[in-house]
């Protein structure tokens, strides 16, 4: 009942942070400079009515919200204009009906356009995650259980070393060496111009341009998680009540299982959420370098380009990730730790 | 519950002693050479002020001692088996079976995220596996009741128990296995006087019914005096004074003791002013030279400051009991037929001779 309550809670508050977030979204998109009406200007080509017509192409020649004086649509204001045909509405009638708007480089849906690259970058991401969660968590136990100690000090060194380096340079290093050494793709999701016989030739193909992406991917983020799952529970096993368990003649594996980790696992669900949340933005220095059609390769395009419906529609994406990812970190803690179910 | 018979006693501390090791430093002589028995059904107060190595020692007997802690010398013997030769998994099969504590603290002692209950079940499931789940369970309920918890409470946590019902509940977790010797580490420090009130009489109350060899770590003579059959006082790592109860409060010869007994309120003469002792005890790194107590003993003389003390015992009448096995039984304090060896680390002892 109480968690019930809980859960109620924390998902209204996500609700209300998401609206936030679109209303935000939705202003810094109008408060920055230039539109592609305004890029069209330069251009002594195109003439005044096809300025126009790409302004009404992306509903810019509407105004942006209802006067000020009246916020209430049902009392038109001064300027009296139609609250319905404002950009702001539009654009929340189009977010309602899954609509991003339309990417003003490729003149494509961006919705569209993002629903084939989120693939990509969820299957390279969660990937590169996964892995890296496994083999940090891992080191991270068995140097802590083997604190101070040469194993510890190895694992240590390589943890620091792995999350000081830079993703870029990682991973241009991993292509020139892969590549080379092991003959792997230099980038891109599939061998362009092969028709594949079977979905396993597919499958395998891919798998091999995946090998580099998700190795950088998982070495920059395994030292992260290593770091932190070895000094959490280094913390938690001096606690008193893993001397309990000690003194109850428990074994090594059950201390560590059924005391150490699950205390120790408060501060590593944080962190993964936190990751996951970012999982758009982690990926653009790694999407890039790799060429990989994802969406933090799209968002690193947009920027040059001033795709502003794209960038507007991968900034949501993110937010919203990361609010989702909040909300399940929360769902995990109350399950995990049982003080914070019970106010 | 002890027969006059008892040949070997249940647990015999020799000559322990333990270093903390530092790297770069010299070892830090936590505890030196300390030696003590305890009968089955007898209580002993383990007795000295913070960082006279009380917990050290105590911790030892468990082979707990933090991985900087090395146990240099000595032996413990439990039922005649000496703890100190077995391999880990040994003593992991001792540990709470035979000898269970009581830590301090029992906010910190217990794991937040697990149920009390299944953090006393799986003391029992681990030395009684082939238990099934609803006999552990019962066993469970049974031990919270003898603690005056219900039973129904086991399905919650820590956090959900007030101070009092978390040491109860410790209690309860150091009883589970039937364990001969409980050891009792300050078990009512961060308790309200009437909770520590309570808390006494249930531990002296389980002692009796249950014959339980007990340990109270403590720094309060008040609970010694109550409910322990003798007292072995630490100073600065050493056996100060070592002697039945009534001995240690009637003709303490330790300045240590002395000092130590007068600042605790008599309450048989209501206006006398109580006693400190000033200074600190010693840190186990800087140990001073010659009698560990020197620097604050009222009494010092100049063989004080340069020969360190050996153990010695106070009446030779009483230590002839040598022949006759060990004779600090349970017994003891009420039928006062028999006495243990008083000891006393102090050349005034010796002067006396």
């Amino acid at each position: 009942m109480k968690s019930l309550r809980l859960i109620a809670s924390r998902l209204v508050w996500a609700i209300f942070t998401i609206l936030f977030v679109m209303t935000l979204n939705f202003v810094i998109f109008r408060v920055l400079p230039g539109d592609p009406a305004r890029g069209g200007l330069r251009d002594p080509r195109l003439t005044r009515e096809a300025i126009e017509a790409i302004r009404v192409r992306f509903g810019l020649e509407k105004p942006v919200i209802n006067c000020v004086q009246s916020l209430n649509p049902w009392e038109p204001g001064p300027c009296a204009v139609n609250p319905f045909d404002t950009q702001f509405f539009i654009y929340l009638r189009n977010l309602a009906q899954g609509e991003l708007g339309i990417s003003y480089h490729t003149n494509r849906p961006v919705a569209e356009m993002m629903s084939q690259m989120i693939w990509n970058t969820i299957l390279l991401i969660g990937l590169g995650q996964i892995l890296a969660i496994i083999l940090g968590m891992g080191l991270g136990i068995l140097a802590a259980w083997k604190a101070r100690t040469r194993l510890d000090f190895g694992a240590l060194l390589f943890s620091l070393l792995a999350w000081s380096l830079p993703t870029f340079w990682l991973g241009i290093i991993l292509l020139f060496w892969g590549s080379n050494q092991l003959g792997l793709p230099i980038g891109g999701r599939l061998t362009p111009g092969v028709d594949f016989p079977n979905t396993a030739a597919m499958l395998k193909d891919l798998g091999r341009h995946l090998v580099l992406p998700t190795l950088t991917y998982t070495i920059v983020f395994l030292g992260e998680y290593m770091l932190i799952m070895r000094s959490t529970l280094i913390d938690v096993l001096s606690e008193d009540f893993i001397l309990t368990a000690k003194a109850k003649g428990l074994h090594t594996f059950q201390i560590l299982k059924d005391h150490a980790l699950r205390n120790a696992m408060l501060p590593m669900v944080t962190l993964i959420a936190i990751n996951l949340g970012f999982t758009v933005a982690g990926a653009i220095q790694i999407e890039s370098v790799f060429s990989w059609p994802g969406l933090g390769g799209a968002v690193f395009d947009a920027v040059g380009q001033r795709d502003y419906p794209m960038l507007q529609g991968a900034f949501l994406l993110l937010a919203v990730t990361v609010i989702l990812a909040n909300l399940a970190a929360d769902l995990v803690y109350s399950w995990l730790d049982p003080r914070v179910r019970t106010d | 519950m002890t027969t006059p018979t008892t040949s070997a006693p249940l647990l015999a501390v020799r000559d322990l002693s333990i270093d903390f090791i530092t790297p770069d430093r010299p070892p830090a002589h936590a505890v030196s050479r300390v030696s003590f028995t305890l009968q089955p059904g007898e209580a002993m107060g383990l007795v000295g002020e913070s960082g006279c190595g009380k917990t050290t020692l105590s911790l030892a007997l468990l082979r707990l001692l933090p991985p900087q802690g090395r146990i240099v010398n000595g032996s413990v013997q439990f039922n005649g088996r000496e703890l100190l030769a077995l391999a880990e998994p040994e003593m992991a099969d001792i540990r709470w079976r035979h000898m269970a504590m009581i830590f301090q603290g029992a906010m910190n002692a217990l794991n937040p995220v697990v149920t009390v209950g299944s953090q006393i079940g799986e003391a029992i499931h681990r030395h009684y596996p082939f238990m099934s789940p609803p006999e552990v369970a019962a066993r469970v309920a049974e031990l919270l009741d003898m603690v005056g918890i219900l039973g129904a409470r086991a399905d919650q946590y820590p956090h959900q128990y007030s101070g009092g019902m978390r040491q109860r509940a410790m209690i309860a977790m150091a009883l589970a296995c039937s364990p001969e010797i409980v050891i009792a580490d300050e078990p009512t420090t961060a308790l309200d006087v009437m909770i520590q009130a309570q808390i006494l009489d249930l531990l002296d109350n389980l002692r009796r019914h249950l014959g339980l060899a007990v340990i109270f770590v403590t720094h309060d003579l008040g609970v010694v005096a109550e409910l322990c059959d003798k007292v072995l006082v630490m100073y600065g790592g050493v056996t100060a004074e070592y002697a039945d109860v009534d001995t240690i409060y009637n003709s303490p010869r330790h300045p240590y003791t002395q000092e130590l007994l007068k600042a605790f309120p008599d309450l048989s003469k209501p206006q006398a002013a109580l006693n400190s002792i000033p200074g600190y005890p010693p840190r186990p790194d800087a140990l001073p030279t010659g009698c560990r107590f020197h620097p604050r003993c009222p009494l010092v003389f100049d063989r004080c400051r340069t020969d360190q003390p050996a153990l010695l015992s106070v009446s030779p009448v009483w230590s002839s009991q040598q022949s006759s096995g060990y004779a600090g039984t349970a017994n003891s304090k009420r039928s006062g037929e028999v006495r243990p060896t008083h000891l006393a680390s102090c050349h005034l002892v010796e002067n006396d001779k």
